[in-house]
C-alpha cells in the first residue's frame, strides 16, 4: 500500500458526492453512483433486520424445548428471515450496489442507458420493502419464504397478501435493473472495448441480468396468482376446484432456483476481480470464465424440480431434474479451477478483499459440493427438509455471496468514497466472520445428516451440543458484521485519502478519480488492450 | 448533475447526456423495449403454463366452459385489435416520414380501437357477472363439473384481465404519444418513442392472438356456433 | 439514419392476411377435427403472431440481437412448459387418458 504517496493526495474538488447538496439531489438523482448508495443504505437496513430474525432463531435453538417463542411465532421468524434476506438483501445486493456503481465505469460510459428507470427501480424496491415491513409489523407471515400452497393461498391467517404484493413490486425493481444493465453493456461500451476485453464482473453482471429478465416475471405472476386465490378465491392451486398445489411449486421454483444464481453469479464476478488484482495476474482462462457465467445462467433454468423431489412430482421428472442438476455444477467448478490457476505463481497479497475472496473460494466449494449431494435423488430423500439443506445453502449464500459482497465493498470502497478503510480492523473482521461462519454452519451439516428437521423450534436433546456450537458461531458472526458497519462509516470521514488507484489495479474504473466526477470520466476512455494487464512497474508501487 | 432528459434544441433530436449520439440512443431505446417485451412473454407465460396443465387435465370441462363465452364478441375483438395494429403501424410510418398530422390521426385511431376493445370486454365481463360465471361470486354453470369449470373461469379472468390491464396502459401510453406529437416533438430524425410504443402495442395484440383460440375456440365444434 | 421504412402497401397486405386468418381459425373451430383442432388453431395463431412480429414490429429488418432476444424469450417459455409437463405427463397414464393427479379423483 502506498502510505507515503497518499499523504500528498487530495479528494478531487468536483466529484459525484460534492457537486450537489440537499436531500432532493439524492432522492431525484439520475446518477448511477448515487443510486448505488441509496441501494447500499436500504440493503444494509434490510440485512440487519433479517439478521435480527436470525438472532432470535438461534437463541431459540439453544435449547431443545421451545421455550423462547411459541411455535407459531417461530414459523414467522424463519419466514421473515428468509423473505428479507433473499428478496431484499441477496438478490438485489451485489447487482444494485456494486453493479449500479461499476457498470458504467467499467464499460467507459457516463451513466447507465436509462437513469430514470434506475432511480425508479430504487423507489420500487423501497415500496416493495415497505409492503413487506407492513406485513412483518402487522403480525408477520408464517408460510415459509417459499409460500407453498395451499397453506399460503388458503389457510394461513397471517399477512400473506401484503407480503406477496411487496415481493411482486420489488420484482420489478430487479427487472428494470437487469434491463438497464443489458442495454448498457450492449450499446454503450467505450471504443475498443470488445466483449472479450470486458472485465469478468461485467460478464457475470450480464449473465445475472439474463436471469432477472427471464425468471423474475414468472415469480411475479405466480405470487399474483396466490394473491388472487387469497383475495378473490380464484382456485388455481386449490384441489377442491381441480387445481394442483404442486403447480405453484413448479412456477415458484422456475424463478427461485435461477434466483440463487442471481445471488452467486455477481459474487463470482467480484471474486474474479479480486483474485486478479491481489495476485497481480490476469485471470487464467478468461474466456472459460466468461462463458461459464452465461452457462450457469442458462443451465440454472433447467433444474428447478430438484426442490420438489419429495413433493409428489412424477419419478420421471425427478430423474430428469436430478440428471440436469449435475451439469450446472460444471461451469461453477471451471471457475474455481480458473481462480486457483490465477493464484498459482501470482504475486499474492492478503489485503482484506483478498481474504474475503479466498474465503469465498473455499466456502463456495463446500457449499457447491454439498449441492451435488442433495442433487442425488437417494441422498435427498434422506436430507431434504433437514439442516443439511440449510447448511448447504447458507454456505453458498453467506459463505459465498455475503463474503464476496463484503470483499467487493472493501475493494471498491476507495473508489466510492475516495478514502481507505482501516486495514487492521478490516482484516480482523474478515477473520472473525470466517471463524463465526464456519462455527455456525458446519455443525448444521452434521445436524441435518443426523436427521434434525428444518423449520422446527424444538428438537430432541441429543442435538443440543451441535446447536449450541451453531448459536455460538452466530454470535461471533454478528460481531464480524457489525464491525465493518462501524469502521466503514468512520472511514468516510477520517479514512486516509485513497487516490485514483490505491491497490493498484487495472480496469477503467481505476483510470478516473476517487470519487469519480458525475460523468465518470473527464475524457471518455478508449480501450486498446486486454483486461488484467498487470505490469511489473505497477507491482513495485505497492 | 442529476440530469436525465433535456431537450437540446440545437439538434431536433432530444439527445440525452448519457448517450454519445442519436444512433446509440435509438438503439438503446429499441433494445430496451425488446428486453422488456421478453419479460412480458414470461409474465403471461406463467398463466399460459397453468392453462396448459389444466387444459390437458380437464379437456371436456374446459371445452364446455369455453362454450359459455361469447365467441362473436371475442371474434370481433380480435378483428378490432388487428385493425389497431394496422393503424399503429401506419402511425409509425407517418412518424418516420415526418407527417405530423397523419401521425396524430392514426395514433388517435389506434387509441379509439383500443377503447372499443376494452368496451366490448366490459360488456363480456358484465355478461359473466349476470350469468354467475365469476369464480367466488355464486358461481354456477349449467351441466358441467362446477369445480373444474370454475378453474377455467379463474384462468379466463386472470388472462383476459391481465391483457386488458396491458391494453389500458398501452392506451395511456399512446395518449401521451399523441400529446407529444401535437407539441411537435417528433420528426424524421427523432421518433423513437412512437416506434417503441408501437412495439408494445403490437405485442399486446399478439397476446390476444393466442388468447382468442385458447379461451374461445376450445369446444366450438360441439357448441355449433 | 439506417432505418427501414416499410410501405403502407406492405402493411395493408399483412393486415388483410391477418383478417383472413382470423376468419379461417374461427370457421375451422366449428368443424370437429378431434385433436387436430388445437394444432390448427395454434398454428394459425403462431402464423398471425409471426406476421405481426416480422412486419408490423419490423423484426424482418431488425438487428440480430433483437431476433436473439425474441428467440430467447420463446425458448425460455418452452423450457417452462416442457419441464413442467415432464412432471404432469409422467404422473398418470400419459397422453391418451389425460392427466391424473394421484390424490384427486
Amino acid at each position: 500500500m502506498s502510505v507515503t504517496a497518499e499523504r500528498q493526495l487530495r479528494l478531487p474538488k468536483e466529484n459525484y458526492l460534492t457537486n450537489n447538496y440537499g436531500i432532493k439531489s439524492w432522492l431525484l438523482t439520475g446518477d448511477h453512483k448515487r443510486i448505488a448508495l441509496l441501494y447500499l443504505a436500504s440493503i444494509t437496513f434490510f440485512f440487519f433486520i433479517g439478521g435480527f430474525f436470525a438472532t432470535v432463531i438461534r437463541l431459540e435453538l439453544l435449547t431443545p424445548r421451545g421455550d423462547l417463542v411459541q411455535a407459531s411465532t417461530y414459523n414467522k421468524l424463519f419466514t421473515m428471515h428468509g423473505i428479507i434476506m433473499v428478496f431484499f438483501f441477496l438478490i438485489p445486493g451485489i447487482p444494485a450496489v456494486l453493479g449500479n456503481f461499476l457498470v458504467p465505469l467499467m464499460v467507459g460510459a457516463r451513466d447507465l442507458a436509462f437513469p430514470r428507470l434506475n432511480l425508479a427501480s430504487w423507489y420500487i424496491f423501497t415500496i416493495g420493502g415497505l409492503f413487506v415491513m407492513y406485513s412483518v409489523l402487522s403480525g408477520g407471515i408464517d408460510t415459509g419464504w417459499t409460500f407453498y400452497t395451499p397453506y399460503s393461498s388458503q389457510f394461513s391467517k397471517s399477512s400473506v397478501a401484503a407480503a406477496v404484493v411487496g415481493i411482486f413490486i420489488t420484482g420489478f425493481s430487479s427487472i428494470l435493473t437487469g434491463l438497464n444493465f443489458i442495454v448498457t453493456i450492449h450499446t454503450m461500451r467505450a471504443p475498443g472495448l470488445t466483449w472479450f476485453r470486458l472485465p469478468l464482473f461485467i460478464w457475470s453482471t450480464y449473465a445475472t441480468s439474463m436471469i432477472f429478465i427471464l425468471g423474475t416475471p414468472v415469480l411475479a405472476i405466480t405470487l399474483a396468482m396466490v394473491a388472487l386465490e387469497r383475495l378473490a378465491h380464484f382456485g388455481i392451486f386449490d384441489p377442491t376446484y381441480g387445481g394442483d398445489p404442486l403447480l405453484f411449486q413448479h412456477l415458484f421454483w422456475f424463478y427461485s432456483h435461477p434466483a440463487v444464481y442471481i445471488m452467486v453469479l455477481p459474487a463470482m464476478g467480484v471474486v474474479s476481480e479480486l483474485v486478479a488484482t491481489f495476485s497481480r495476474h490476469r485471470v487464467f482462462g478468461y474466456k472459460f470464465v466468461a462463458f461459464s457465467s452465461v452457462a450457469i445462467a442458462v443451465l440454472g433454468f433447467l433444474v428447478w424440480g430438484h426442490h420438489m423431489f419429495v413433493a409428489g412430482m412424477s419419478v420421471y421428472a425427478s430423474l430428469l431434474f436430478s440428471f440436469l442438476s449435475y451439469f450446472v455444477a460444471i461451469p461453477s467448478a471451471v471457475k474455481v479451477f480458473n481462480w486457483t490457476a490465477t493464484l498459482y505463481k501470482g504475486s499474492v497479497s492478503y489485503d482484506t478483499p483478498m481474504l474475503y475472496a479466498l474465503g469465498f473460494i473455499g466456502l463456495f466449494v463446500i457449499g457447491g459440493m454439498t449441492g451435488l449431494f442433495v442433487a442425488a435423488l437417494g441422498v435427498d430423500i434422506h436430507v431434504t427438509d433437514t439442516y443439511f439443506v440449510v447448511a448447504h445453502f447458507h454456505y453458498i449464500m453467506v459463505g459465498g455471496t455475503v463474503m464476496a459482497y463484503l470483499g467487493g465493498i472493501h475493494y471498491w470502497w476507495p473508489k466510492i468514497t475516495g478514502r481507505l478503510y482501516p486495514e487492521g480492523w478490516a482484516r480482523l473482521s474478515a477473520l472473525i466472520i470466517f471463524v463465526g461462519f464456519n462455527l455456525t454452519f458446519f455443525p448444521q451439516f452434521m445436524l441435518g445428516y443426523l436427521g434434525m428437521p428444518r423449520r422446527y423450534y424444538e428438537y430432541p436433546p441429543e442435538y443440543q451440543v451441535l446447536n449450541v456450537f451453531s448459536t455460538a458461531g452466530a454470535s461471533i458472526l454478528a460481531v464480524g458484521y457489525v464491525l465493518p458497519l462501524i469502521y466503514l462509516l468512520w472511514s468516510m470521514r477520517y479514512g486516509p485519502i485513497a487516490g485514483p488507484n490505491p491497490w493498484p489495479s487495472t480496469g477503467l474504473e481505476w483510470q478516473t478519480t476517487s470519487p469519480p466526477p458525475t460523468d465518470n470520466f473527464k475524457v471518455m476512455p478508449v480501450v486498446t488492450e486486454d483486461p488484467y494487464q498487470f505490469k511489473p512497474e505497477v507491482a513495485q508501487i505497492g | 448533475m442529476a440530469e436525465t432528459d433535456t431537450l437540446t434544441t440545437s439538434h431536433s433530436v432530444a439527445l440525452v447526456h448519457q448517450f454519445d449520439d442519436p444512433q446509440q440512443q435509438r438503439q438503446a431505446g429499441e433494445l430496451g423495449m425488446w428486453v422488456f417485451l421478453a419479460t412480458e412473454v414470461l409474465f403471461f407465460g406463467g398463466l399460459f403454463a397453468a392453462y396448459t396443465v389444466y387444459r390437458l387435465a380437464y379437456p371436456d370441462v374446459f371445452a364446455a366452459a369455453s362454450n359459455e363465452l361469447d365467441v362473436r364478441l371475442g371474434f370481433v375483438n380480435t378483428l378490432v385489435l388487428i385493425c389497431s395494429s394496422f393503424t399503429m403501424a401506419t402511425a409509425v410510418y407517418n412518424a418516420q416520414k415526418g407527417n405530423r398530422k397523419f401521425l396524430i390521426v392514426f395514433l388517435c385511431g389506434t387509441v379509439i380501437l383500443g377503447l372499443v376493445f376494452l368496451g366490448i370486454k366490459a360488456v363480456e365481463y358484465a355478461q359473466k357477472f349476470e350469468h354467475h360465471l365469476v369464480p367466488g361470486l355464486h358461481f354456477r354453470m349449467e351441466g358441467a363439473d362446477q369445480s373444474k369449470a370454475q378453474l377455467f373461469f379463474s384462468l379466463y379472468f386472470a388472462m383476459t384481465g391481465l391483457h386488458a390491464l396491458h391494453m389500458i396502459i398501452g392506451a395511456g401510453m399512446i395518449f401521451v404519444l399523441i400529446l407529444m406529437a401535437r407539441k411537435g416533438r417528433f420528426s424524421t430524425q427523432y421518433h423513437t418513442p412512437v416506434e417503441v410504443g408501437g412495439l408494445y402495442w403490437h405485442f399486446v395484440d399478439i397476446i390476444w392472438i393466442f388468447l382468442f383460440p385458447l379461451l374461445y375456440l376450445l369446444g366450438r365444434s360441439t357448441a355449433g356456433h | 439514419m439506417s432505418e427501414k421504412i416499410v410501405s403502407i402497401k406492405t402493411y395493408a397486405i399483412i393486415f388483410i392476411s391477418l383478417v383472413v386468418l382470423t376468419v379461417v381459425t374461427y370457421r375451422v373451430a366449428l368443424i370437429d377435427l378431434g385433436v387436430l383442432n388445437i394444432v390448427v388453431a395454434l398454428t394459425i395463431a403462431a402464423t398471425k403472431a409471426t406476421l405481426v412480429a416480422l412486419f408490423f414490429m419490423n423484426v424482418r429488418w431488425s438487428p440480430r440481437l433483437t431476433q436473439l432476444v425474441i428467440a430467447a424469450s420463446l425458448f425460455w417459455l418452452f423450457i417452462l412448459l416442457a419441464l413442467t409437463l415432464a412432471d404432469y405427463l409422467g404422473r398418470g397414464q400419459g397422453w391418451t387418458h389425460g392427466l391424473r393427479y394421484p390424490a384427486i379423483p
